[in-house]
């Protein structure tokens, strides 16, 4: 594919994501900061946020294992989440996010797991999505690279 | 009057604090696009440690340097070389809700220390709670930014940057003309 089309499926796949509510305008902010003196900008975000994502799920997880849940714990983590999902744009999961902040203000453990579900899903999907995007932009990079 | 401001040239140095690695890395890269030299630390006492003021020092600053003469001058000497030599910060960023020491509580320890009272400090939140900003903004805090944080609000730090820069040439440009005066006779 040559490189125009290949920028095209890039962003019409970006553009698909705002329009399903996965992504909102916050991760055009982070696109804009890629430049040639920061070619790999939004490749480092994205991966700082998935790794960062699935080390709080997991440590979420954990704490709803346990017999007596720590709340107040489980409060600082869905914080975190919540905030790196909205500093990358990460729309539905931020959202989702917020479904477990208020199972956690009503210590409702059986309402923490059912929200924790969701988010698992909603990362899930964007990490399949952010692979695929990640995927496009190398091959963006490969082909203007070769072209030089 | 009318003298071009001829420190321009000096990158101004931003001190940025955040626990989120995320926000440190979209914090650093907004201040580097608009130009200024980033410091990026992810807590308030490793902020402290930067600006060379530990956090007991930040308490007593005051008293510390009240209570030995002899230390005084010295102390207010190095911080001096620390602005002038150019590792000196012009403007803090920091993030309010972080573990330990929360940037309300590093707002104050800077506010009440002598030698950085008088950097600006701006604050970030993700939460928009009112009583929350009134308080920063009251206890000294220039501005405020709701996270996500945005190019448009890291423009708005400049003038903040500039106001402390002028305010340094005037002092400077007083102690010139003292000096004229008093060596014309």
């Amino acid at each position: 594919m040559d490189l125009a089309a290949l920028k095209t499926q890039l962003k019409n796949f970006v553009q698909s994501m705002f329009e399903e509510g996965v992504l909102d305008n916050q991760f055009s902010q982070i696109q804009a900061l890629q430049d040639s003196t920061n070619p790999n900008f939004v490749e480092e975000v994205i991966t700082l946020f998935c790794n960062d994502a699935e080390r709080i799920i997991n440590e979420i997880n954990r704490n709803l294992g346990y017999q007596n849940v720590d709340f107040s714990n489980l409060d600082s983590y869905v914080h975190q989440l919540k905030g790196s999902s909205s500093s990358i744009g990460a729309n539905r999961l931020k959202l989702a996010c917020a479904n477990l902040r208020q199972a956690s203000d009503e210590r409702n453990k059986e309402g923490c797991l059912q929200a924790l579900q969701l988010i698992t899903c909603e990362y899930c999907l964007l990490r399949r999505k952010f692979q695929a995007l990640l995927h496009l932009e190398r091959s963006i990079v490969e082909l203007e690279t070769n072209q030089k | 009057m009318g003298m071009a401001i001829d420190r321009d040239d000096t990158q101004f140095h931003v001190l940025a604090v955040d626990d989120s690695l995320i926000d440190r890395k979209l914090i650093e890269r907004l201040l580097k696009t608009s130009s200024f030299q980033v410091t990026a630390v992810d807590s308030g006492s490793k902020a402290l440690e930067f600006l060379g003021l530990n956090n007991n020092d930040a308490d007593d600053d005051e008293e510390y340097e009240q209570r030995d003469s002899n230390t005084e001058s010295v102390s207010s000497d190095e911080d001096q070389d620390h602005q002038d030599l150019g590792l000196g910060v012009n403007l803090i960023i920091t993030d309010y809700c972080m573990p330990g020491m929360t940037g309300y509580d590093l707002l104050k320890k800077i506010k009440k220390s002598s030698s950085f009272k008088d950097i600006p400090v701006v604050i970030m939140s993700s939460e928009n709670i009112p009583s929350r900003i009134n308080r920063c903004l009251e206890d000294g805090a220039e501005e405020f930014f709701l996270k996500p944080v945005q190019l448009s609000d890291v423009n708005k730090l400049r003038p903040h940057l500039m106001k402390g820069r002028s305010k340094d040439i005037d002092s400077s440009h007083k102690t010139t003309s003292t000096r004229l005066i008093s060596s014309g006779n």
